[in-house]
């Protein structure tokens, strides 16, 4: 968290809306421990990050749907083989994010 | 989209303590409910127990139970998962709250400020250290010399650790750079008398031995202290330049404190360099 303060305040001053995704917690190998944050303006532009680059893509769009609803979650990516195309973790890890408005 | 006003920037009661606790450097934990009633809702804890905690997740009891768990995972240093009751209850599953803590961040004191010093601080930055550089000779040890230091300190080695010393632990790392018996040898004597994790002293085998002769004289032949000296400094991976030096020195600390094996200039023999 403390890396992207800074990022978030200037986005704030300059009047973006800031989602904010952490890792909340981990099943298996997985790059980031629970605590690893990431924010997301309303312009798509994203601070830190929760994994090593493999679920990032897929934070953005769930972040930007928390800021269009509104609405805070939880979101779990894991590895399966039988979706080819999901998005997980390579190393085969499962991670669970909070993203939520930073409203509060 | 919420329409937000300007003035809303400064509108997050939460967000604002979190934010100015962490540049500061202050301890600080968090609790966010992520799953059941009051999904969102937070509660801030500070390490004083007698300062109120900000926010509420929904119930006066919720909150006390949340806030002792909270006061007690920022001691500790631990983020974890946890459910309660609605009312805070034990064995209840109702809500599922994410409590985070913030511990201030580790301190590396660098003594010496020599051309190594600037590049050990730098990496040291990197990796989320509070750095402190200190050094006698006032030419030496300034601002402009070390930019990117959070702090530059004119003074003896041993002065500026029997002020802050009390407060060293075992993130914590001494890198004693100055190779000079004058100096090493009093900042050596004062790492040892705190809790400090890691004390690295840079300086050839050759000079070292000399070293262990002066600190026998000072006193310092308990093998449990003299076996807390990492010296030569840093690891056994031929590192030559000073920003090779400190990435030597600040993988050391890492392993150390991981407990993996990994090869210190220390426990070796030979050249110290490549």
């Amino acid at each position: 968290m403390r890396e992207i303060v800074e990022d978030i305040e200037r986005w704030r001053a300059a009047g973006h809306d800031v989602a904010l995704a952490r890792v909340v917690d981990l099943a298996g190998s997985g790059p980031r421990d629970p605590g690893a944050a990431m924010a997301v303006n309303d312009a798509g532009e994203v601070a830190g990050s929760v994994s090593g680059g493999c679920v990032e893509g897929a934070v953005v769009t769930e972040a930007l749907d928390v800021l269009r609803t509104g609405s805070a979650r939880m979101v779990t990516f894991g590895y399966s083989d039988d979706e080819a195309f999901a998005v997980g973790l390579t190393c085969g890890g499962t991670v669970h994010l909070f993203i939520e408005p930073l409203d509060w | 989209m919420t329409d937000r006003s300007p003035t809303a920037a400064t509108a997050l009661p939460v967000w604002s303590a979190l934010r100015d606790a962490l540049r500061a450097g202050h301890p600080v934990a968090l609790a966010t409910v992520v799953d059941g009633r009051g999904v969102g809702h937070k509660l801030l804890v500070g390490a004083d127990p007698n300062d109120a905690p900000l926010g509420t997740l929904g119930d006066a009891d919720l909150d006390r139970v949340v806030g002792r768990d909270l006061r007690a995972e920022l001691a500790a240093g631990h983020t974890s998962v946890r459910h309660y009751g609605r009312q805070g209850q034990a064995n209840q599953t109702d809500v599922e709250v994410f409590l985070e803590a913030f511990a201030p961040p580790p301190r590396m004191l660098i003594f010496g400020a020599v051309d190594f010093t600037a590049a050990l601080a730098r990496v040291a930055k990197v990796l989320g250290y509070r750095v402190t550089v200190c050094d006698a000779r006032e030419v030496f040890a300034t601002r402009a010399r070390f930019p990117m230091a959070d702090e530059v300190v004119v003074d003896w080695p041993h002065r500026l650790l029997a002020s802050v010393g009390s407060h060293l632990g075992p993130a914590d790392a001494v890198c004693v750079l100055t190779h000079d018996p004058k100096f090493d040898v009093p900042a050596i004597v004062g790492a040892l008398a705190t809790g400090v994790g890691y004390i690295g002293v840079m300086g050839s085998r050759h000079t070292h031995e000399r070293r262990l002769e002066r600190l026998a004289e000072e006193g310092v032949t308990d093998p449990a202290d003299l076996g807390r000296l990492m010296a030569p400094i840093g690891l056994d991976i031929g590192a030559r330049t000073p920003e090779e030096t400190a990435i030597a020195v600040c993988a050391e600390i890492i392993a150390l404190r991981t407990g993996r094996r990994a090869p210190s200039l220390r426990d070796g023999t030979g050249p110290i360099h490549a």
